[in-house]
């Protein structure tokens, strides 16, 4: 002990040089010691301590008592971690490998996005929360117009309804196709970000191609989409249609049968309908508990009671059940896009309103009003009247709700978007605690976050 | 030179440039996804555009095995100082890629939240541009990157403008080292 | 309900039941719609800073005050929605929590808190959420961090 510390500690410590049991001395014979390490047993033993050694006797009260010492252990997840989804934080307690609690610790991709939304117009708007949940932009920016038409009181034409449903249900399977693939990657099945992406890839080209973006694709604007469908967009949508059955039918055969899929994930994560709806879940977590609520069924918006499709729901609430949901619901995504296209109306593709959609490029050429309609429209926007609304839909996580308040200005006075990631990833702390610790990784994965959107 | 007595074909070379050529050749990128652009760093990753053409399909989850960050995203007031902190944890030599414009400048996110640039809190050595970049834009940026890496641009110019970690080996004739 | 909770305004906000209550029935409202209404799930709780408000959005009758806590309740069975705003002061931005009838809005309540300053009484955990711990100030305030911040450039002379 340095002479610098001695003093420091010289309360707590004290130092004893008599045995207080009485121990005989023990001779120190270099022959025995060197005869014990050769032999396999003697070298296990320890050597009893010399009792003239000196013994250190701790009297402070600075030391927990033994009883006290707490065998959990504090285990820190993230923000920086392959499987936490981005920069999602998880504080567990450990009682060894299983845990007792977790904690969730958000806001590490906190973006501001509802104060910038107050600065932008609404015609900007939508490219502000296209960014939220950046695996299914199309929900935020459809959720985000519908709020400003309900305020402007628009009725939306067909077509762009139609065009509308097509593109939200594409991008529900990107979104469900990235969740194929990064599900297995987490869970081991490593294989799958490649199938996933496999498919994914072609989604997002089909997405380019109509929309001109992969990503953050600010295509639904208010008053309709901002372009119409391109040439040949039919047999675009059917091929991709079958190619991502095909894939589809190959994750099934790959993992729902596969016993060390079923092993990993069936009971794992359990949480059943009462905790589900305390906890504010909804969304495919809810839909894995048997309760059938999607709101394309029960509030139907867009044209969501014109067409066919099944909500895909099961009774056990795990990790398996999850998985399941989201790839059949891939397939009944497909079945409206195959409506979708079938069904495509005729006719406007926006509103026909010059205050509110910008006029095409050539007539900027010959008409002065619309040269005016269109400056108007980029610089300061429209205005929107007094007024506020909460509009809610289903994208591919669950409830995404956009509660919108007007002033009468062009830029919303307040924007706030109900992020169903923020409210699934509460369900976490229900369904890891007294699980193994492998299995929170599930847990985390099978809800699906998207940090962007928990953040904003 | 006397090499005229070596009866054998061979090639001459500086011991730089074969070190530049194995370190652009295996560039392993730390995971660092933070925002939408992970997403599109995934893509460039996953089967179709397939990074391991170029030795980096690799993402390592440990900074210290990793010499490439791609800050793939937005950075917040809150994750700025746990980006730099997986920055101090790669070795030497490494480089930095800011993914889109909202790690380059914040974007249309010029707000509170976010840092303006993440080359306040790193130095960048390669700026990708686009929201998000696709990912043959990425590629383009990595590519651009292996050239740097190569011709020794990056240290050279880290050597004057203090960038970097600041590492300097000597060499035994008392010149300093190139890296 | 009326003659439950006297005071409380009802307005129809494009085809939206709204209902306007006192901020000291703000529990009793919950319970009431929970309990007795069978409103499963209170799906969104938010915050509104009025400061700066131009025009009044909501209707006339209501004694405006500097912040609105907004709930969105959902009822499942009925499958009806029904949203409840309440008025709070700025020189007493306290409510009071619904998270013991909810405990979804555990992450909402902080939030609102975190971004406007609005406390929720006896709350579980009520830190900061989405800044960082040591944040100064509450963002979404509109009299607080600018939506914008001047863009700066490399080579500028300004502070940076």
């Amino acid at each position: 002990m340095s002479e610098q510390t001695k003093d420091s500690v010289d309360e707590v410590i004290e130092v004893v040089d008599e045995d207080p049991l009485d121990r005989p001395e023990i001779e120190d014979d270099p022959e025995e010691r060197r005869l014990e390490a050769q032999t396999d047993e003697g070298a296990q033993q320890l050597r009893p301590m010399d009792p003239r050694t000196r013994e250190l006797v701790l009297t402070g009260g600075q030391w927990p008592e033994v009883e006290d010492i707490d065998d959990t252990m504090i285990l820190n997840i993230g923000p920086q971690h392959p499987s936490t989804h981005g920069v999602l934080r998880i504080m567990m307690e450990l009682d060894g490998e299983i845990v007792l609690r977790a904690k969730a610790i958000v806001g590490y991709l906190h973006t501001g996005m509802e104060k910038t939304g107050e600065e932008l117009t609404y015609v900007q708007g939508s490219t502000n929360v296209t960014r939220m949940d950046y695996a299914s932009p199309l929900s935020n920016e459809l959720v985000f117009s519908m709020a400003t038409e309900r305020l402007l009181d628009v009725e939306v034409p067909e077509r762009a309804t139609w065009i509308r449903m097509l593109l939200v249900e594409l991008n529900r399977i990107a979104s469900h196709l990235l969740f194929q693939a990064t599900n297995g990657l987490d869970l081991g099945a490593v294989s799958m970000i490649i199938y996933g992406w496999r498919e994914r890839e072609l989604t997002l080209r089909l997405l380019e191609t109509i929309t001109g973006l992969r990503m953050n694709n600010n295509f639904i604007r208010p008053g309709g989409v901002a372009a119409d469908l391109p040439d040949g967009w039919r047999d675009d949508v059917l091929e991709l249609c079958t190619a991502v059955e095909r894939g589809v039918a190959e994750y099934d055969k790959l993992l729902s049968e596969n016993p060390i899929w079923r092993e990993r994930t069936v009971g794992v994560g359990l949480i059943d309908t009462q905790q589900a709806l305390a906890l504010n879940v909804t969304g495919p977590i809810l839909r894995s508990t048997g309760f059938a609520w999607d709101l394309r069924k029960a509030q139907p918006y867009l044209a969501y009671d014109d067409v066919d499709f099944d909500v895909i729901y099961t009774q056990n609430g795990d990790v398996f059940d999850r998985y399941q949901i989201r790839l059949y619901e891939i397939l009944e995504s497909i079945k409206i896009v195959r409506q979708c296209v079938e069904r495509m109306p005729p006719g406007d593709y926006r509103v026909q309103d010059r205050k509110i959609t910008p006029p095409p490029r050539a007539r900027i050429d010959e008409s002065m009003e619309a040269l005016i309609h269109h400056f108007k429209l980029f610089t300061e926007g429209f205005r929107v009247p007094p007024g506020e609304t909460y509009v809610a839909i289903e994208s591919p996580r669950g409830e995404i709700g956009c509660y919108l308040v007007s002033d009468g200005t062009a830029k919303p006075y307040r924007l706030h978007i109900r992020g169903p990631s923020f409210y699934n990833l509460q369900a976490m702390d229900a369904m890891v605690p007294g699980g193994m610790f492998a299995d929170a990784v599930a847990v985390v994965s099978s809800i699906d976050p998207i940090m962007g959107e928990v953040d904003r | 030179m006397g090499l005229e007595s070596v009866s054998h074909n061979f090639l001459t070379g500086r011991v730089e440039d074969l070190v530049n050529w194995a370190r652009k050749s295996s560039v392993w990128p730390a995971t660092f996804g933070l925002a939408c652009c992970a997403i599109e760093m995934m893509g460039a990753g996953a089967a179709h555009y397939d990074l391991s053409r170029w030795g980096m399909e690799i993402f390592r989850a440990s900074p210290r095995q990793a010499d490439l960050m791609i800050v793939a995203g937005r950075v917040s007031q809150k994750m700025a100082p746990v980006l730099r902190q997986v920055y101090d944890q790669m070795v030497e030599p490494k480089w930095v890629i800011s993914m889109g414009v909202c790690a380059s400048t914040g974007g249309m996110f010029n707000n509170y939240a976010i840092v303006q640039g993440v080359d306040q809190v790193v130095p960048v050595d390669v700026y990708v541009p686009g929201c998000p970049p696709g990912p043959e834009t990425l590629m383009h940026g990595i590519l651009t990157l292996h050239e740097q890496i190569q011709n020794g641009e990056i240290f050279r110019r880290r050597e004057a403008t203090g960038a970097g970690a600041g590492i300097q080996v000597d060499q035994r004739d008392g010149a300093p080292s190139p890296v | 309900m009326l003659e439950r909770f006297p005071g409380s305004i009802f307005a129809d906000s494009h085809g939206q039941v709204v209902v306007y209550v006192d901020r000291a029935v703000w529990l009793d409202v919950a319970t009431f719609l929970r309990d007795e209404e069978q409103f499963t799930q209170c799906v969104d709780v938010t915050a509104v800073d009025l400061i700066v408000a131009s025009s009044r959005p909501g209707p006339v009758g209501v004694a405006t005050e500097r912040f609105e806590v907004v709930a969105n309740f959902l009822s499942h069975p009925r499958n009806r929605r029904i949203r409840v705003i309440t008025e709070v002061p700025a020189e007493d931005p306290t409510v009071a929590s619904l998270t013991n009838l909810y405990p979804g809005l555990n992450f909402a309540e902080r939030e609102v808190y975190d971004m406007f300053g609005v406390e929720f009484s006896d709350h579980p955990d009520l830190t900061r959420i989405l800044m960082p711990d040591d944040w100064d100030g509450f963002p979404l305030r509109k009299d607080d961090a600018p939506a914008r911040v001047p863009v700066t450039f490399k080579g500028d002379p300004g502070p940076r």
